[in-house]
């Protein structure tokens, strides 16, 4: 028994240094994951999709995906894994950290680049490189999904509109016969510039980094 | 400087303000003498004069007069401001305007009559509200909501602490410096400490608007300035009845504390009922959209006084109903009456803020003072380090809690921004009279003009030589509506997967509770279940297509992107025309070739022989040149999503029904029908492809009346039919010239 402890922390002061993530949190998350998969090493597609959370979200299926997704594994690979540990958890959590105040005006930009690149590969599901008019359109789709029924040429008109403008955005003159293949990741990138990915797409709970905050969080 | 770029002929807009004034304080003393005219009349009724042609009676109409001179007065300072280019940069208006003041209370003062002065009525009932509700309106909601803890310490925990520590510090300094002070006792102390402590949004607003910070910094400062209402309320009235009685004991500060929680929370509720009823009103409006406006401004009008009879926070109150009310009232008042309300709302917190800045500077001069070098000066000294010393000790604790940290730079620039103004002013004004009063407001008003000239007027510099991140201008594409709400929705999820309770989820279940409870209540119509993203989207259509239409000219024609750009793929695939031989399609090519030609010699023969001329040639020329421009636009359009919709057989092409509709219908089409016709040669494949689908469908409307409508099936080109088509085409060019000629008046 403490064998394996002392192995598991290792393991863990390990994944802190490599991902940054301080030990508490490490510590919390593991738990988190002992919980989702049911005390196994790994977790599966069945295990995430079990979570009530997540059942009123129209992304669903989206988020869920985007775990196994190996591109977000930054190994270079890809695909689809079937099953996670909990090194690849980590490292898919890691795409949610907020900045800190050390951090330069490089760290941010690659910090955005790094969650931008996350929310490009949710769209680009066949990876070809690009966001095709057709996965931007099921993208539409996929959100307003949720909403009731208004019909899929609402969400086809908002996806053809919102394409638009990126073309006209990156590329503003285009001679009629030219075609605009899809989005490219920078151009995704110019699109998006205005929201600051940096502030905005982060997790709070991953804010706490001392002992004491998360008495009385629900876990 | 100014002058000599001024165009031949036009007033020196500084001499035009020196005559302005003079006529203006000419009035206001004329309306000191006026009431004696009129107490002559009577005696002379009893002579025998003739009618009186001319009468002098200023009486009757004195007040209006007076406020609409007043009010007059400060909009044209306000213009005169902009005339002068170089002014205006350096210096903020608030600033200007406070000069004005002085100036026109100097005047005043000099010619012996007594100043107005900004009476607590005055300012609270009428010239604050129109600013609140303003902001309360147009407040970005969602930076304030993420945000909202962190406003709440510096509202409340710094309100707090600026007071205490300047009623303490001050009460310290009068114990040594003795003399004039040493009466002043603590519990006075602290009630000038609560007075002056404030940030005031009127100020706030008025500089910051002009600098275009980043939405942080602006929501931070802004938001504490509201939200330190409430702290100011209970502990104005705190020590105003405390210093007469003398002592407060422990039962009094427990009080205080729920009262704060009264005044607050009460003033929230109050504000959010006025909001639901103002929304729930609006949904029956659809019959008389020209009242709809009032029923935003009055109900929160009514929401402010409820408030304020209860001494419950008027401000916050304010703010909750415009905040609660808008997304409602948006989604069912007409794009007209939004548009009113947007200006009206600007207008009147335009000319309040105006007003409150001139009877600033008018009541500085005309008020009692009692200057003493101390007392005003450390009041002074003390505002500038208490306030940074609570932004930096508070900001140490709220980084702890906080995702995104705030930096120094940001430190600064709150600590910077925190102007005292007119209410601070007011609420001196209010007091009772105590014996230190013109002491405590003569230093107030110090400390007011202090932030307002000298933080107004450096902090602009200041934020460029730090750099300070700026608003972003744009609006808001579609592109980011799409993915903030994607960003919403997945960060809602990622929590959900962490098993952690936080932010989002709230925010979630809020959306939720909304959509499906309150909306349906609230909304008139089909418009509650709409989900934003597609209100957004109409919004935006509806927005670009305005303004296509103004400038009359074509923002999106070909050249810039339009849908075949992006779709090309999706045309070569939905255009599936139906396999035919080789041989069977040149034949059908050159039918087709010789039918457009004819086309267009029944065109030409018809312009030519005709007994009557083209209306759209000769008489409506320019008007049709105008709307010409408009339709093409649209005509592109929809011609570009012709092409990539595939072709649907009911769909007819819009060009082809244009010849068959009667004049009087006024399809404004038919110009550009016309007028394509005539493009034939040149155009593209889109055109001859349309033109094409004129051809055949001729047929079946032969027989009917000029006007009628085509039938729809017959828009397939190519079909096996065609040649058919071609053969009685060929036949029978006389009688389509003659149907050619029947539509309308022409």
């Amino acid at each position: 028994m403490g064998a394996s402890q002392t192995r598991t922390e290792d393991v863990f002061q390990e994944l802190s240094d490599k991902t940054g993530f301080s030990l508490e949190q490490i510590r919390i998350l593991h738990r988190r994951f002992r919980q989702l998969s049911g005390d196994e090493d790994t977790i599966s597609k069945e295990n995430l999709e079990k979570i009530q959370a997540l059942d009123k979200n129209p992304i669903r299926n989206q988020i869920i995906e985007a775990f196994f997704d190996k591109r977000n594994q930054n190994d270079g690979e890809v695909g689809s894994s079937r099953e996670i540990g909990f090194q690849q958890f980590v490292k898919v959590m890691c795409h949610f950290k907020p900045p800190t105040l050390k951090m330069t005006t490089e760290d941010k930009e690659a910090m955005r680049r790094e969650k931008l690149r996350f929310l490009f590969n949710m769209h680009d599901t066949d990876n070809d490189g690009t966001i095709t008019l057709d996965e931007y359109r099921k993208v539409v789709e996929e959100l307003l999904s949720k909403s009731g029924a208004i019909g899929l040429e609402a969400a086809k008109a908002i996806a053809d509109a919102a394409m638009l403008e990126v073309a006209s955005i990156n590329v503003p003159h285009m001679e009629p016969h030219e075609f605009y293949e899809g989005i490219t990741f920078e151009h995704f990138e110019q699109i998006l510039k205005g929201l600051e990915m940096e502030s905005r797409m982060n997790i709070r709970f991953l804010d706490v980094d001392t002992s004491t905050m998360h008495c009385g969080k629900s876990q | 400087m100014a002058l000599s770029c001024q165009p031949l002929g036009s007033f020196p807009p500084r001499l035009s303000v020196c005559v302005l004034l003079i006529v203006f304080v000419a009035a206001a003393s004329a309306s000191h003498d006026a009431p004696q005219d009129g107490t002559h009349d009577p005696t002379n009724v009893t002579h025998k004069k003739g009618f009186p042609v001319l009468l002098f009676n200023y009486d009757h109409v004195r007040t209006p007069f007076e406020i609409s001179l007043w009010i007059l007065l400060a909009l044209l300072m306000k213009l005169g401001f902009h005339v002068i280019p170089r002014v205006s940069q350096v210096v903020p208006e608030s600033c200007l305007l406070i000069v004005v003041g002085l100036l026109v209370g100097g005047f005043i003062k000099a010619i012996g009559e007594k100043a107005p002065a900004l009476d607590d009525t005055l300012f609270f009932l009428y010239l604050l509200p129109p600013i609140i509700l303003d902001a309360g309106y147009f407040l970005p909601v969602r930076p304030f909501t993420e945000n909202v803890g962190t406003i709440l310490v510096f509202a409340v925990v710094g309100t707090l602490w600026n007071a205490f520590f300047m009623g303490g510090v001050m009460y310290g300094v009068c114990q040594l410096e003795g003399g004039q002070l040493a009466s002043v006792d603590l519990l006075s102390c602290l009630l000038f400490g609560s007075i002056v402590s404030a940030v005031d949004p009127v100020a706030v607003l008025a500089v910051f608007e002009e600098i275009h910070i980043n939405e942080l910094l602006h929501i931070l400062v802004f938001g504490e300035s509201l939200l330190n209402d409430a702290v100011t309320v209970v502990l104005y009235h705190l020590f105003k009845e405390f210093s007469a009685v003398g002592t407060v004991t422990v039962l009094d500060g427990v009080l205080a504390v729920v009262c704060f929680f009264v005044v607050s929370l009460g003033g929230l509720l109050v504000g959010a009922i006025y909001g639901v009823l103002g929304a729930f009103t609006s949904r029956f409006t659809s019959h008389t959209r020209v009242i709809e406006p009032l029923f935003v401004f009055l109900y929160s009008y009514m929401a402010y006084l409820s408030a304020e009879v209860f001494h419950l926070s008027g401000i916050m109150s304010l703010i909750a109903c415009g905040v609660t009310m808008r997304p409602y009232v948006e989604a069912n008042v007409s794009h007209k009456s939004y548009t009113t309300i947007k200006y009206f709302l600007k207008m009147w917190s335009s000319v309040s803020e105006t007003l409150i800045f001139i009877f600033l500077g008018v009541s500085t001069v005309a008020g009692p003072h009692a200057w003493n070098w101390t007392f005003v000066v450390v009041t002074v000294v003390l505002c500038l380090v208490s306030r940074v010393m609570g932004v930096i000790g508070l900001t140490y604790v709220i980084n702890k809690f906080r995702i995104v940290k705030l930096t120094k730079k940001d430190q600064f620039i709150v600590a910077y921004g925190g102007l005292r103004g007119a209410i601070a002013y007011s609420l001196g004004f209010l007091l009772p009279d105590h014996p230190m009063k013109t002491l405590f407001l003569t230093a107030i008003i110090t400390v007011v003009f202090f932030t307002v000239f000298v933080q107004g007027m450096t902090i602009r510099p200041l934020v460029e030589l730090l750099a300070v991140k700026k608003k972003m201008e744009t609006r808001r594409s579609i592109n980011e509506e799409i993915h903030t709400q994607f960003l919403d929705h997945l960060l809602t999820g990622i929590e959900g997967v962490c098993g952690h309770y936080g932010h989002h989820h709230w925010k979630d279940k809020l959306n939720r509770f909304n959509k499906t409870y309150v909306k349906r209540w609230l909304i008139a119509g089909e418009r509650s279940m709409e989900p934003q993203l597609i209100s957004f989207y109409n919004k935006m259509e509806m927005r670009q297509a305005m303004m296509m239409v103004e400038s009359g000219s074509s923002a999106k024609l070909p050249g810039l992107i339009s849908m075949q750009n992006i779709q090309p793929k999706v045309e070569s695939r939905g255009r599936t025309i139906p396999k035919i031989s080789k041989g069977r399609e040149e034949e059908i090519r050159r039918i087709l070739r010789s039918n457009l030609q004819q086309t267009k010699q029944r065109l030409r023969s018809y312009s030519r022989h005709d007994l009557f001329a083209d209306p759209f040639e000769d008489m409506n020329e320019n008007l049709s040149e105008m709307r010409f421009r408009k339709q093409r636009v649209e005509m592109e359009r929809r011609m570009s999503h012709y092409l990539t919709v595939p072709a649907n057989r009911q769909e007819t092409p819009p060009v082809r029904r244009v010849r068959f509709e009667s004049d009087d219908q006024e399809s404004s089409r038919e110009s550009s029908g016309v007028r394509a016709r005539n493009v034939g040669p040149n155009s593209s494949p889109a055109d001859a492809i349309s033109v094409l689908e004129e051809s055949p469908p001729l047929r079946p409307n032969r027989r009917s009346d000029g006007g009628a409508r085509r039938s729809a099936e017959h828009g397939a080109p190519a079909t096996d039919d065609d040649d058919d088509d071609a053969e009685e085409e060929k036949g029978e060019p006389q009688t389509q010239a003659r149907r050619v000629s029947d539509p309308g008046p022409n």
